[in-house]
């Protein structure tokens, strides 16, 4: 919560030194002196700042992000349009950097130094040795392009028409039981979450493997082998756990960079989501819309935090314990 | 006359290096029968841990190593099983324990957890229920009474005297015919140790099982172990009844043992002096002395 206030206030000051003045470049060049000091007093772009940020402040607390200049429509509901496309990319992208780079990883460790190990090395230092919005353009080349296996760009065929609930058009396609939209959704999916998970996938097999590999040097995995535990078995049961506690607050922080490296892949991929938005209203200096963009993400940021934090507990019962009053 | 329950035959041991083959053991010999208690001490890098992880079929499976001679388990030559039997052997009729209790328990698992997969070792599926109830038990065996507790509680909340009985319990609990324990307890407390190594010796001879006690505490083997084996750089240098070989070691090298019994065991703990100075004084009396009534 007070890292939220921070970063409002941050931006919030950021916003209103960058040059040019919002109202002007709202109403365009044809503007008179008069309608532009108008729209300068709606906004209370002549009061003080602090006394901006204090109505900022009341208007946030009732929900209010204020109105786009851009689009002319409040803050929030611009945001509701754009943020689940955002977060449906970033959610598959960070499923898969979990579901791929964590096995990689035990496995890597669990053949150390034999050829898969080797490969699997291999290929995550290709992946973190490159920015995601770099491998967005390869795949969209190879895959999309070169070689039609993908579409090219966009969330979802433009023929495909679904009512929006949740705005997650994955979701919505399942809701309304239309298996075609939703495959159809993944294909369009399948290269941008790739192309962004793929360092967090690379970092994350890195991680776990180099922390496997400390684990398997412990008295407790020898002991789980005196007794007899299939190799497997030792892998994903005594070892992975107690390798977890230390890879895991990096995988977070990898998790909450997605939406950072989230904004070029969109970009690269005409994705429908927050980047878009967050560079058309930078480039118009709207200040509701930057600091709001901000504000939700920031938040994000720390959801990430915290449901890491839980996690880690849930796993490292030291914290756990140490948590609770005895 | 039945077959012994260990029975190691001229085993040799090398490692591959970079510099080439090392060999670690060159021709280890000893045997254990049912309900014995057999030491094997020498200092450290002498080959006694690998001893212990050989029987255990562990080296077998490490790539740089090669092994040759016999080690017959109950009658059976290891080499002869396949893989899969072998790998069934451990942790039912063959079991360890290590030198430090608090790392050799996983530290995110409770015992109770930790407990139900070793038992699940020896009964596929064990129910939740019936391996607290196995457990209990086990532990009541080693003086532990409020093992609702215990098995409710991750290693690092337990002392160290006590993660060593659990360690002991489990080690125990599947009742194998042989136990090794490579050096039990080296990282506790003196008293502590002596304790929890009485618990065990009550235990085994108990359930008849045979141990493989490897140390480099001539005090505590002398207390424990029925017969010894001396080994030195990979070769067995002596063997004997414990009560024989104490009263008359033969072997210079376990003469040179014996003297050297303080620096061997860390020094700083007082009764040692007294030890190698008269080493007929058995540790147990210093022991019992330190700590009165504490034992459970
Ligand atoms: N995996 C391995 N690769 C190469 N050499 C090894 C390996 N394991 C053990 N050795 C060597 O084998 C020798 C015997 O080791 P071992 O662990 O059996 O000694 P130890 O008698 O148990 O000593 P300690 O009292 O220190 O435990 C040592 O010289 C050690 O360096
Ligand atoms: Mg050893």
């Amino acid at each position: 919560m007070i890292v939220l206030i921070g970063v409002s206030m941050l931006i919030f000051a950021i916003a209103r030194v960058i040059p040019g003045d919002p109202a002007r470049i709202a109403l365009g060049p044809n503007a008179t002196a008069e309608q532009v000091a108008d729209l300068r007093e709606k906004l209370h772009l002549n009061a003080p700042v602090v006394v901006q940020y204090g109505i900022f402040l009341r208007d946030l607390f009732h929900g209010d992000l204020g109105q786009s200049l851009y689009t002319n429509r409040a803050v929030t509901t611009d945001i509701a349009q754009f943020l689940p496309a955002t977060l449906e990319l970033v959610f598959v992208s960070g499923f898969m950097m979990i579901v791929l780079g964590l096995p990689l990883g035990v496995l890597s460790a669990r053949y150390r130094g034999r050829w898969i190990d080797t490969a699997i090395r291999l290929v995550s230092l290709l992946g973190v040795s490159a920015p995601s919005f770099v491998w967005a353009v390869i795949f969209m080349l190879l895959f999309a392009f070169y070689l039609p296996i993908f579409p090219i760009a966009g969330q979802i065929s433009d023929t495909i028409k679904l009512p929006a609930v949740t705005g997650f058009v994955m979701i919505d396609a399942l809701i309304a039981g239309n298996l075609a939209a939703f495959f159809d959704a993944l294909r369009h999916i399948i290269l941008p979450a790739f192309s962004l998970a793929l360092a967090g996938i690379g970092q994350a097999a890195r991680l776990t493997r180099s922390s496997m590999v400390e684990t398997y040097e412990k008295p407790f995995i020898e002991m789980a082998r005196s007794y007899g535990f299939m190799e497997s078995r030792i892998a994903s049961h005594f070892a992975l756990r107690p390798s977890l506690i230390p890879s895991l607050t990096v995988i977070g922080l990898d998790f909450a960079a997605l939406l950072a490296n989230a904004f070029l892949v969109e970009q690269v991929f005409a994705w429908p989501g927050l980047s878009r938005y967050g560079v058309q209203v930078i480039l118009r200096k709207d200040l509701n819309a930057i600091v709001g963009t901000v504000l939700v993400i920031s938040a994000m940021f720390l959801i990430v935090n915290i449901v890491v934090d839980l996690l880690i507990a849930f796993i490292n019962p030291r914290i756990r314990l140490s948590q609770r009053p005895a | 006359m039945t077959s012994p329950t260990l029975r190691i035959d001229d085993l040799r041991l090398s490692f591959r290096t970079w510099r080439g083959l090392t060999e670690v053991l060159h021709g280890v010999s000893l045997h254990i029968r049912k309900g014995e208690r057999v030491a094997l001490v020498g200092e450290s890098g002498s080959g006694k841990s690998v001893t212990a992880r050989i029987v255990l079929g562990l080296l077998q499976e490490l790539k740089s190593s090669r092994i040759d001679g016999v080690v017959e388990f109950e009658g059976r030559d290891l080499e002869k099983l396949s893989a899969a039997e072998r790998h069934k052997l451990r942790g039912t009729k063959m079991s360890m324990i290590f030198q430090d209790p608090t790392t050799a328990l996983n530290p995110v698992y409770t015992i109770g957890m930790q407990f139900r997969e070793v038992l699940g070792r020896r009964v596929k599926g064990i129910s939740q229920r019936q391996a607290r109830d196995v457990a209990t038990a086990a532990l009541a065996d080693v003086s532990i009474r409020d093992a609702d507790r215990i098995l409710a509680s991750y290693p690092f909340q337990l002392s160290g005297g006590m993660n060593q009985r659990v360690m002991i319990a489990m080690a125990l609990a599947n009742e194998p015919s042989l136990l090794i324990a490579d050096e039990p307890g080296t990282a506790l407390d003196v008293t502590v140790q002596a304790q929890t190594l009485q618990l065990m010796r009550a235990l085994v001879e108990r359930h008849q099982t045979a141990v493989l006690f490897i140390s480099h505490n001539l005090g505590v083997v002398r207390e424990f172990a029925d017969r010894v084996y001396v080994i030195y750089k990979g070769r067995i240098v002596e063997h004997g009844t414990a009560v024989g070989l104490f009263a008359d070691p033969r072997h210079p090298y376990t003469r040179a043992l014996m003297e050297a019994v303080p620096h061997i065991t860390g020094g700083g703990i007082p009764e040692i002096d007294e030890e190698s100075a008269a080493f007929s004084a058995p540790m147990a009396v210093h022991e019992g002395c330190a700590e009165p009534g504490a034992s459970a």
